[in-house]
């Protein structure tokens, strides 16, 4: 189990049920490692204001972290974390290794739109 | 502008910063810790620590939890993954502009904002971050098994990691730009041992190529200027860190290393500003030494106060 304050996906059941009753889903599928630990830290920063966006995390090694693992989307990637954002259940966009606060804040706009108004960041 | 007093505000959350804030919380000075990152600076980037005294082993995570619940534990505000738009640490109350919209002030401001990875600056680093590239051999490197890895850099970490990265590869290629290491003996001795390490040396790779991952790079030769290119699956650059105190250039005194200079007592050159950690002038950078200098610099700040008897009014 991940060590942070994010919902954990740990089973299908709840991979498949988080994309179908969300419009916008990031996924942070990673270790408890230093190119890791600072994304769960990103996340957990803007899930008090994106509250348009379901934030949870994945252990790569666990029984689902194939799920994120083998998406077409993360073939290339070598480095962790492999970061997945999904808008309606499809990739937006896929990312991998360690995400500052701005490289995640502009891909949250860009793919899910920017704060609501009202919402403070 | 929304504006906020403290006594102390401390810019950086690694070991320095937070054990500052401890001091100073504990001492009922009013606190704020500002990070732009997640708290715990450069001691998350460890997966084992062994040598912090009285902690037989732990992880850079954990040490860096128990050091921020214990700063907020003692009435200290963290703030992290915030953005300083604006740093006036003139006069007696200093202050900080974060995102554009909220201004702290305190009497006193103490800097503790750490190092940062040296990057190569070569076309191709951003683009294959995580596609080739990476800058930790414990992360990453199971997936570059039985692969061809290179390691940039010739001090400790790099031939620690590249002694580390022979489990995994077919080959680690150390690519150093000068002709000799600058690690520790036992440290060269090992890479040199190792039959599947060898070695590019007074060379720099001057380029990354591929297409959705790295494929190739080109090393230049330092001295003849030859370029080569060589296949490569992995590169691992491991050259040190930096003072991160570009933002501070002009404000205070820099040594020629871009390192904070400080008096005994971890003063800067402005009074009421302290330093403390890997970005100031100092031999060795350890856990234990940032935070001793976190400790002096809350001391100092303190007492910077006390006799100044500068209150921060909102």
């Amino acid at each position: 189990m991940l060590r942070t304050n994010l919902k954990h996906i740990t089973t299908e059941a709840e991979f498949h049920s988080t994309l179908q009753q969300n419009k916008n889903v990031m996924i942070c599928c990673g270790r408890m490692g230093p190119m890791c630990i600072p994304v769960y830290g990103v996340m957990e920063e803007l899930e008090q204001t994106y509250t348009h966006v379901a934030f949870r995390d994945m252990e790569f090694d666990g029984p689902v972290g194939h799920l994120i693992r083998n998406l077409p989307e993360c073939r290339s990637f070598a480095g962790l974390p492999f970061t997945v954002y999904f808008n309606e259940g499809k990739v937006a966009k896929a990312t991998s290794s360690i995400q500052t606060m701005d490289q995640v804040t502009d891909i949250l706009a860009k793919e899910f739109g920017k704060v609501r108004a009202g919402a403070e960041h | 502008m929304n504006r906020f007093g403290f006594d102390v505000i401390v810019l950086g959350g690694g070991p320095a910063g937070l054990t500052a804030g401890i001091y100073c919380a504990r001492a009922k000075m009013k606190t704020l810790i500002l990070t732009d990152g997640t708290p715990g600076g450069q001691m998350i980037l460890t997966h084992e620590i062994a040598n912090y005294p009285g902690v037989e082993s732990t992880s850079g995570y954990e040490l860096s939890n128990i050091m921020k619940n214990q700063a907020k534990k003692f009435g200290a505000t963290i703030k992290s993954n915030v953005k300083i738009t604006r740093l006036d640490l003139q006069g007696e109350i200093k202050s900080v502009e974060v995102a554009g919209k909220d201004l702290y002030t305190a009497g006193a401001v103490i800097l503790s904002p750490g190092g940062k990875s040296r990057s190569l600056e070569v076309w191709g680093e951003t683009e294959f971050k995580g596609k080739g590239i990476s800058y930790c051999a414990t992360c990453d490197g199971d997936f570059f098994q039985n692969k061809e890895i290179i390691v940039v850099g010739g001090g400790n970490s790099a031939l620690e990691e590249a002694v580390s990265l022979t489990q995994y590869a077919a080959r680690v290629t150390i690519v150093h730009q000068f002709d000799n290491f600058q690690g520790f003996q036992h440290a060269i001795d090992e890479v040199k041992a190792n039959p599947k390490i060898d070695f590019v040396m007074e060379s720099k790779i001057i380029e990354f190529i591929g297409d959705e991952s790295l494929k190739r790079v080109r090393i230049q030769h330092q001295v003849t200027q030859e370029i080569t290119e060589r296949a490569v699956d992995g590169v691992f650059i491991l050259i040190g860190y930096e003072p991160n105190t570009e933002s501070l250039k002009g404000m205070l005194e820099l040594n020629q290393w871009n390192e904070i200079v400080t008096k005994e007592n971890l003063e800067t050159s402005i009074p009421g500003v302290f330093a403390a950690g890997d970005a100031i002038h100092k031999r060795y950078r350890q856990i234990t030494t940032a935070v001793a200098d976190g400790t002096v610099a809350a001391l100092g700040a303190i007492e910077h106060l006390r006799v100044a008897k500068t209150v921060s009014v909102v």
